[in-house]
């Protein structure tokens, strides 16, 4: 009692509750953020420390690291140290792998949105009821885990699979065709695979669209074509992004994919940075290329969502 | 130029037989209560919905199956519906670009449109950063660019504001005049369509009840439905005694006869339905024998009129409207006894 009046000539008490209310607002708020900046703390940045830190040091014998600083991992990334002569040649066999990770990740995220945008057109078209069914036909291959939809596109593309089986029997090959172990194998699992990741932010943003945009298109003269490609494209831009985010980015860092269904022959860059780890025991190896992964992706991004950016700037 | 339009029918009997010819330049008003079918008639037109039945012929030459890019008839949406992606100069050269229009020509036809509704400054903004007035106006030049022979506007003025809505009325009757282009105008509000329109159409339950005149509509609606929906009306009850083309001689319950305006197809004798506008009677102190007497039951003040409502001895409800000459000295009080006079020609024969 004698504490407020004699707080009270110095500043309202309405100020101090005010001030008590936005400091308990942000102790909530830092509560309620506490659980998430643990996780990605400990799994997230702790890690790619130990990663780069790693890739800096000197590889152990049987794997591991020495406490020897080097940069002898990135070195490698381009160059082949002769063993006894201690001299570098250029070598492409990194680069190649990381190319051809690029292009998988890119052809496969490409596919994706071409099969991707008809499925979400169609699913953000049927009447408000029907949509929640399309939705879940979609995530039903979710239930199943990943390694198990691959297991099963490897029967279905082998030698002895369903494919080559009901060709051979309808006469129509003499030998069996090399579906397996090939660029088109891996391909096929990455677009079976990240599939549903373009369809889903695609058909979230076609479902906020206004289709009377598209009546008012065909009203001002525009043909179909005219129509998707000034309207509902630009329009469907934000999923689009999005989905394509979400395909190509995992599948430039695809491991069971390639290992399954590339058969080791072809390598992507998860398979290599894996070896690495294991029967390589190159740890900083693998820690390096690990770490130019994940810039190649960052600066990736930045291009090409500033690019979408501008093209979207430049529609008005 | 003639609509015609035959037994168009939806699922639901959107519309069901309905006929209109719409002349050029004319400012037609389609006028009807929610879901009488007149946005679906509008959607036909615009080639959105494919008729069940009839045809629709601009000039003579069936539009009935080309698809709405193929018809010069141009849609201001209810919603607007102005593509949020573009500028207002991009959407208003929208439906130019794609007719092929040169980047000159086009940006010429623009520089016009923004011009005619006012918009010259606002060019470079998106719909999102505009007013409702604002995006109406836009909205009106993304499809007046074209210079379409028709132009439909479906509830254009419904999302603003009623003093917005005023300045839009007296705008797009401007827009009208200065362009000459055939409007055909949708709307449930009967005051817009009454001072907007050279005729109208009034709807209900996908039919056409009555086509005509502001006024033809107003003193001399045809059936129940359009008196009722167009401004304030009583019903009486009454007999034809003589018939004389488009006049009738009636006699009220009260034994009263007087002369009414009757439609063609009303029936020739027997008992009618009757309107009367509440401003075409007057009252007069105390009961007459053979008036309609009544009592004041309540006043409604409104500044230049006071309504009165009335119940007549028969018990119906009967409203008057006086002008107040006297200022705030009412010439009647709640609860006194009047009666109800009526002139020649004030009363209307209902067909039905």
């Amino acid at each position: 009692m004698t504490a407020e009046a004699i707080k009270t000539p110095e500043g309202p008490p309405s100020s101090i509750t005010e001030r008590t209310v936005a400091g308990r607002q942000a102790r909530t708020r830092g509560l309620l953020l506490a659980p998430a900046m643990l996780v990605i703390g400990v799994f997230g940045i702790l890690p790619l420390f130990i990663a780069l830190t790693y890739s800096f040091l000197e590889g152990g014998t049987y794997g591991g690291v020495e406490w020897v600083f080097s940069t002898e991992a990135y070195v490698q990334l381009l160059f082949e140290r002769d063993i006894f002569e201690e001299t570098l040649t250029f070598n492409t066999a990194y680069l190649e792998i990381f190319w051809r990770s690029f292009l998988l990740a890119a052809f496969s995220t490409l596919a994706c949105l071409l099969i991707g945008f008809p499925a979400a057109y169609f699913m953000a078209t049927r009447p408000a009821k029907s949509r929640d069914f399309w939705v879940f036909l979609i995530t039903i291959p979710f239930w199943t885990n990943l390694l198990i939809r691959t297991f099963s596109i490897q029967l279905i593309l082998r030698d002895e699979g369903v494919i080559n089986i009901v060709l051979t029997e309808l006469g129509l090959l003499a030998q069996p065709l090399q579906l397996i172990y090939t660029d088109f194998a891996v391909g096929l699992g990455l677009i079976y695979s990240f599939l549903p990741f373009m369809v889903l932010p695609i058909y979230a943003a076609l479902e906020r669209l206004d289709f009377r945009l598209v009546e008012a298109g065909f009203d001002l003269y525009a043909t179909r074509a005219q129509v998707l490609r000034r309207i509902v494209v630009p329009l469907a831009k934000p999923g689009i992004v999005a989905g394509s985010i979400l395909v190509f980015i995992p599948g430039l860092g695809a491991w069971i994919t390639p290992e399954l269904l590339g058969g080791g022959k072809e390598l992507m860059i998860g398979n290599m940075i894996a070896l690495q780890f294991g029967s390589s025991r190159n740890w900083p190896f693998g820690s390096a290329a690990a770490l130019v992964l994940m810039a190649m992706v960052l600066v990736a991004l930045v291009i090409y969502v500033r690019n979408v950016g501008k093209s979207g700037a430049d529609h008005g | 130029m003639t609509k015609v339009f035959g037994g168009g029918t939806d699922v639901v009997r959107a519309l069901d037989g309905v006929s209109l010819g719409i002349q050029e330049n004319e400012f037609f008003t389609l006028l009807g209560p929610s879901g009488c079918g007149k946005t679906t008639l509008l959607r036909l037109i615009a080639g959105f919905e494919q008729p069940s039945g009839g045809e629709i012929l601009l000039d003579g030459a069936s539009l009935t199956h080309l698809p709405p890019f193929r018809r010069p008839v141009n849609t201001v949406f209810q919603s607007y519906a102005l593509f949020p992606h573009m500028t207002v100069i991009d959407n208003i050269a929208f439906g130019l670009e794609m007719r092929g229009l040169s980047k000159t020509e086009t940006a010429d036809h623009v520089a016009e449109m923004l011009d005619l509704v006012k918009l010259s400054d606002l060019g470079k903004r998106k719909p999102g950063q505009l007013s409702g007035g604002q995006q109406q106006r836009v909205a009106l030049a993304r499809a007046l660019a074209n210079h379409p022979r028709v132009l439909l506007l479906d509830e254009p003025l419904s999302a603003l504001d009623l003093k917005l809505r005023k300045e839009m009325q007296i705008e797009l009757k401007r827009i009208h005049r200065d362009t000459g282009i055939t409007f055909i105008f949708v709307t449930h509000d009967q005051g817009e369509a009454l001072t907007m329109s050279d005729r109208i159409a009034v709807m209900n339950a996908g039919h056409v009840l009555q086509v005509g005149s502001p006024t033809e509509i107003y003193e001399h609606p045809t059936s129940h439905f359009v008196a009722d929906f167009i401004g304030e009306t009583n019903f009486l009850e009454g007999e034809v005694v003589a018939r004389d083309g488009a006049s009738a001689k009636v006699r009220l319950s009260s034994g009263v006869e007087r002369q009414a305006s009757a439609p063609k197809d009303a029936a020739a004798a027997g008992r009618v339905s009757l309107a009367i506008r509440p401003e075409r009677v007057t009252l007069s102190q105390s009961r007459q024998t053979g008036a309609l007497n009544g009592r004041v039951e309540t006043m409604v003040y409104f500044g230049t009129d006071t309504n009165y409502h009335l119940r007549l001895e028969d018990g119906r409800a009967f409203m008057v409207r006086l002008q107040n000459h006297e200022g705030a000295q009412a010439p009647f009080a709640t609860g006194d006894e009047v009666a109800v006079e009526i002139a020649d020609h004030a009363l209307q024969v209902l067909r039905d």
